[in-house]
C-alpha cells in the first residue's frame, strides 16, 4: 500500500471549504503544544479564551467592534490579491483614513456638524485610495515592485500620522493626540459597543460578492490575476484594472481607518497603526478571497485578539500569546491549501 | 527484422493502465523493444503515448502493469532509477540551464560529481563523445547561444555521458529544420550500432518511415496496431492513428476576393537590441474572402507582424488600416471591436487562462456583449448554453465545461482557441501556427475552419512554417525573412523551390511577371 498525490481535474469545492477549517483545527493543536510549553492546560487556556471573546454580551460586543476593521482590511487588500497585485500597505492605507477624518473634524469648521461625519468618511476613502494608487500607478506605469512600495508607504503614514498628533494637530491640553471630535460627530451605536459601521461592513461584503463574481469587471480581474498575458490578449487592460483595483482596495481600508476613529478613539491617537492592516491580509488569504468567509475569518481572528485579554488575566499568560496563536494560523492554512487541488490516494498494491 | 524476437527484449511494458482524472490515458498496453531496434511511438493529440513514456523513466507510476528491463522485473520510482537502469529521455522542452555551458549542463546533476570537477576531464570525455557520434557541439558554449537543434544534441549527449543505451524522444524534430532532422537520423543510425535502442513518439509519418524499424500505434490510450515499419504506407498510419479515412485535400469555393478588407502600410518596428528592425518596411493587403498565407522560418517577424495587427506591439513608423479606417497603435480592445478575431501562437501562454474553466475561456470574447451579459452584469445561464453550443459544434472534448483547461490536451486547448475566435470573428481572422502540435484530425479541423472563414467572406491571414499547409489552405503567399517581405506570390503561380529561395532571403527573378 502506498498513497500518491494526484492533481484534481477541477478545484474541489469541498476542499475549499474543508481545507481552512480543518487548518484552523490544526493551528490549535499547535497553539496547545505552545501553551502547554508555557505551562498552562491548553484546555483551560482555551476555555478562558472563548469567555474572553464571548463570555459576555460586553466581550462579545468587544469581539464583533474589533472584527469590523478587521473584515474590512481583509476585503479591501482581497481585491489587489485577485490581481495578483500584492497589496502589504492596508496599515498605511488605514491610517490616511483616520488622518482624512480627523482633518475634517478638526479643521472643516464651515460644515454643520451633522455633515462633519458623512464628509470625514469620504474624504478618509479618499486619501485610502490615494495612498494606494501611486503603488498602483508606479507598478502600471514603470513595473515598480509593489511588494516594496506599499510595505514602505506603511512606516511613512505611520511615522505622518504621529507627527501629526505628537505636534501640530495635538490638542492644547495633554501631550497627545488630537482634540476629540464632536459627540454629534461620532459613529452611532446600534448594540452596545457595537457601532452602525457593522452595517457598512455587511453592505460592501454584499456589494464586493456582486462585484467580483457577477460583473463583467470581476471576469476581467479574474483573467488577470491568472493570466495577465491572456487577458491583455483579449482586450482588457490591464494598467487601468490595477490601477482601479488599487484605488478601490485602498478606499476600503481608508474607510475601515476613519469609520473606526470615529466610532471608538473619536481622535486619531496613538494606536491608530492597531495593525488591523497586516491581519487584514491573513483574512483575505484564510477566506480565499471570497467576502462572505472573510465574515468568519474576521470575527475568528477578532476572537483571538479579544481572548488573549482574558488569557492574560486568567491564566497570567502575555497578551502577545493572542498573537502567537493568530500567527499560528496561517501555517497549516498554507501548508493544507495543496488538497484544493490535489487528491490523495491510496493504492494497494497487487500481487505480481 | 525475426532474429530480434529470438533475442530479450530491453524494454518489455506488460499491461499498463494509468488512470488521469477524468481520462484513462492508458488502457493495459503493452509494449517491447529489442536492442539496436527504433520503436516509432505513433498516435494522435492525447493518445498517451507520453504518458506510457513518462512511467518509463519514473515520472508517473502506473496504476497496475508491469516493466522488465533486459529480462529483470524493475521498480521505477523516478528518472534517478530509469537512468540507473540506462534509460534516459529527451522532452520536448529541453531541460537545459541557459546562462551556463554545454559541459557544465552535461555535468549538473551527477550525483559523484566532487566538489571541484575535474573540468578539463569531462572536456575530454564530451570532446570523446560527440566525435563517436557525430554530436559536434563545443563544450564550453553558453546554452542560449546554441541553436534548438544544437540544445537537443547537448541533451543527447547529457544522457549518453550517463552511460544511457535506451533512449525516448519525445517529438524530437517538432523543433528541428529539416537539415538538422537528417544529422539526428544520423546520429541515431550509430548509436544504433553499439546496441543502443530508441523509443520515438512522434504523430508524423513520414518520421515513422525514416528512422525506425518498427511502429505502434496507440490510439486513446489503447495499442491499435503494431508492425514492421516497411510493411506500412503512410496512408495506412494515418488510418490506424485516427481509425478513419483523411482528407488530404480541402474543399472550398472558388476564389472570389472582394474589397481590401486589412491594410497594412510600410510598418515599421524597431529593434533597439539588434542589428536590424524586427519589422522591415512590410506592407500588405488582405481582401474579403482571400487567405493570406505568410511563410518563412519562424522568427523572421511573423509573430511581430500580427501582434502590430491585434494592438499587443506598437509599431514606429506606417500604418494599420481596417476597412480603411486607421487602427495603428490603438488598444487591443478597439482591434477585437473591429472584428479581428486571433489565434495566437503560444497557446498556452496566451491563447487560454489554464486556471479558469472551458466555459469561461469560451465567453472570453463575447463576455461583453449581450449573448452572456447584460449590461455590466454576466448572466452565468447565458454563458452555459453557450459554452455548450460551442463545445458541441468544435467536438471539444472535456469532462465538464466546468474543467479547467489546463486539463486538457494540447489539441483540445487549440480547439477551444478556435471555437471562441472563430465565433467571435467579425470580417478578419489572423491564425498564428494554428495547427501546430496537433495530429491529423486536429489539424484537418482548423484548415477546414480556416477555410470557411474566407468562404464567408472574412479576410484570413495565416502564418504557418509549413509550405505544405499554406499551399493547401492559402489563396496567396507572402513570404518573410529578416523582417521583411521578400514577395508575395497567387499559390496557383508559384512552387515550393520558389518559396523555398524566398524563405532562406534570395529574391527569385520573376518570370515574365
Amino acid at each position: 500500500m502506498r498513497f500518491v498525490i494526484e492533481k484534481r481535474d477541477n478545484k474541489s469545492k469541498a476542499m475549499a471549504f474543508a481545507v481552512p477549517v480543518v487548518s484552523f483545527i490544526v493551528s490549535l493543536l499547535l497553539g496547545a503544544i505552545v501553551l502547554a510549553a508555557s505551562k498552562v492546560n491548553p484546555f483551560e487556556a482555551y476555555g478562558a479564551m472563548i469567555n474572553g471573546a464571548f463570555g459576555t454580551a460586553r466581550r462579545f460586543q468587544y469581539t464583533i467592534v474589533e472584527s469590523i476593521p478587521l473584515l474590512m482590511c481583509g476585503l479591501g487588500v482581497g481585491i489587489a490579491f485577485r490581481l495578483k497585485f500584492w497589496n502589504i500597505g492596508a496599515e498605511g492605507q488605514y491610517i490616511w483614513g483616520a488622518i482624512g477624518i480627523t482633518w475634517v473634524m478638526q479643521f472643516w469648521k464651515f460644515l454643520p456638524v451633522t455633515m462633519l461625519l458623512p464628509v470625514g468618511l469620504v474624504v478618509g476613502m479618499a486619501l485610502g485610495a490615494v495612498w494606494a494608487g501611486v503603488p498602483g500607478f508606479l507598478k502600471a506605469q514603470w513595473s515598480v515592485d509593489e511588494t516594496l512600495t506599499t510595505l514602505m508607504l506603511n512606516y511613512v503614514a505611520i511615522g505622518f500620522a504621529e507627527y501629526l498628533y505628537f505636534n501640530i494637530w495635538k490638542a492644547p491640553l495633554g501631550n497627545m493626540g488630537t482634540p476629540e471630535f464632536p459627540q454629534a460627530a461620532w459613529l452611532p451605536s446600534i448594540w452596545g459597543k457595537v457601532h452602525s459601521g457593522l452595517y457598512i461592513a455587511l453592505a460592501l461584503v454584499v456589494i464586493l460578492w456582486f462585484m467580483l463574481y457577477k460583473t463583467r469587471w470581476g471576469f476581467e480581474l479574474n483573467m488577470i490575476g491568472k493570466n495577465p498575458k491572456a487577458a491583455r490578449y483579449q482586450g482588457v487592460s490591464i494598467k487601468r484594472n490595477i490601477v482601479l483595483a488599487m484605488l478601490i482596495s485602498g478606499a476600503i481600508c481608508g474607510l475601515a481607518g476613519s469609520m473606526n476613529t470615529a466610532a471608538i478613539a473619536h481622535r486619531l491617537t496613538k494606536g491608530v497603526d492597531g495593525g488591523y492592516g497586516f491581519t487584514g491580509i491573513i483574512i483575505a488569504w484564510m477566506a480565499g478571497l471570497n467576502p462572505f468567509a472573510s465574515i468568519i475569518v474576521a470575527v475568528v481572528m477578532a476572537a483571538l485578539t479579544t481572548g488573549a485579554g482574558q488569557l492574560q488575566i486568567a491564566m497570567k499568560l502575555p497578551e502577545s500569546m493572542g498573537a502567537v496563536l493568530q500567527g499560528l494560523v496561517l501555517i497549516p492554512l498554507l501548508a493544507g491549501s495543496i488538497f484544493t487541488e490535489h487528491k490523495l490516494k491510496l493504492i494497494k498494491k497487487e500481487a505480481i | 527484422m525475426n532474429d530480434n524476437t529470438q533475442q530479450i527484449p530491453v524494454v518489455r511494458m506488460e499491461n499498463i493502465t494509468k488512470h488521469f482524472p477524468g481520462v484513462l490515458a492508458n488502457d493495459n498496453v503493452s509494449l517491447e523493444l529489442y536492442p539496436g531496434q527504433v520503436l516509432a511511438l505513433l498516435g494522435e493529440n492525447g493518445a498517451g503515448k507520453s504518458t506510457l513514456m513518462n512511467m518509463l523513466v519514473g515520472l508517473y507510476r502506473p496504476d497496475s502493469g508491469t516493466i522488465h528491463v533486459r529480462g529483470q522485473l524493475a521498480e521505477i520510482h523516478s528518472p534517478q532509477d530509469s537512468m540507473a537502469l540506462g534509460i534516459g529521455m529527451i522532452h520536448q522542452e529541453f531541460m537545459l540551464v541557459g546562462n551556463m555551458t554545454v559541459a557544465e549542463n552535461i555535468v549538473l546533476g551527477l550525483k559523484d560529481l566532487p566538489l571541484v570537477p575535474k573540468i578539463p576531464e569531462i572536456r575530454a570525455r564530451i570532446t570523446e563523445l560527440s566525435k563517436r557520434y557525430g554530436l559536434q557541439v563545443d563544450p564550453d558554449a553558453v546554452i542560449h547561444d546554441l541553436s534548438v537543434g544544437e540544445q537537443q544534441r547537448v541533451e543527447i549527449l547529457k544522457l549518453v555521458y550517463r552511460g544511457a543505451d535506451i533512449l525516448i524522444l519525445d517529438e524530437p524534430t517538432a523543433v528541428l529544420t529539416p537539415g538538422e532532422s537528417r544529422d539526428l537520423n544520423k546520429i541515431l543510425k550509430k548509436m544504433l550500432g553499439e546496441g543502443k535502442s530508441a523509443i520515438f513518439i512522434t504523430h508524423k509519418m513520414d518520421e515513422v518511415i525514416e528512422f525506425s524499424h518498427k511502429v505502434q500505434v496507440l490510439r486513446r490510450g489503447k495499442t491499435v496496431n503494431i508492425c514492421d515499419t516497411k510493411d506500412v504506407t503512410p496512408q495506412d498510419l494515418a488510418n490506424m492513428m485516427v481509425g478513419r479515412d483523411i482528407l488530404f485535400s480541402l474543399d472550398r469555393c472558388p476564389f472570389n476576393p472582394g474589397g481590401v478588407k486589412l491594410k497594412v502600410d510600410h510598418v515599421v518596428v524597431e529593434n533597439p537590441s539588434g542589428p536590424r528592425p524586427v519589422l522591415d518596411d512590410v506592407s500588405l493587403e488582405i481582401h474579403r474572402g482571400e487567405i493570406v498565407g505568410i511563410a518563412g522560418v519562424a522568427g523572421n517577424g511573423q509573430q511581430q507582424l500580427t501582434e502590430v495587427i491585434t494592438g499587443l506591439m506598437r509599431c514606429n513608423k506606417g500604418k494599420v488600416y481596417i476597412d480603411g479606417v486607421d487602427m495603428t497603435n490603438t488598444t487591443p480592445l478597439n482591434v477585437i471591436k473591429a472584428g479581428v478575431s486571433h489565434i495566437p501562437a503560444d497557446r498556452g501562454a496566451m491563447g487560454v487562462v489554464g486556471d479558469m474553466s472551458v466555459g469561461e475561456n469560451l465567453a472570453m470574447k463575447k463576455y461583453r456583449t449581450n449573448e452572456i451579459s447584460k449590461g455590466m452584469v454576466m448572466k452565468r445561464s447565458f454563458m452555459r448554453s453557450f459554452a455548450d453550443k460551442l463545445i458541441k459544434a468544435f467536438v471539444i472534448k472535456t469532462p465538464t465545461q466546468d474543467t479547467s483547461v489546463k486539463f486538457l490536451s494540447g489539441g483540445n486547448i487549440q480547439k477551444t482557441i478556435l471555437a471562441r475566435e472563430i465565433d467571435s470573428c467579425g470580417g478578419i481572422l489572423i491564425a498564428v501556427y494554428p495547427s501546430r502540435g496537433l495530429d491529423v484530425g486536429a489539424t484537418e479541423a482548423v484548415r477546414q475552419n480556416i477555410i470557411a472563414q474566407r468562404d464567408r467572406g472574412n479576410a484570413v491571414l495565416l502564418v504557418s512554417e509549413e509550405l505544405e499547409e499554406l499551399q493547401m489552405v492559402a489563396d496567396k503567399i507572402a513570404v518573410m525573412f529578416e523582417g521583411r517581405i521578400m514577395g508575395i506570390r497567387n499559390v496557383k503561380e508559384t512552387n515550393t523551390e520558389e518559396l523555398g529561395m524566398m524563405m532562406a532571403g534570395a529574391v527569385p527573378t520573376r518570370r515574365n511577371a
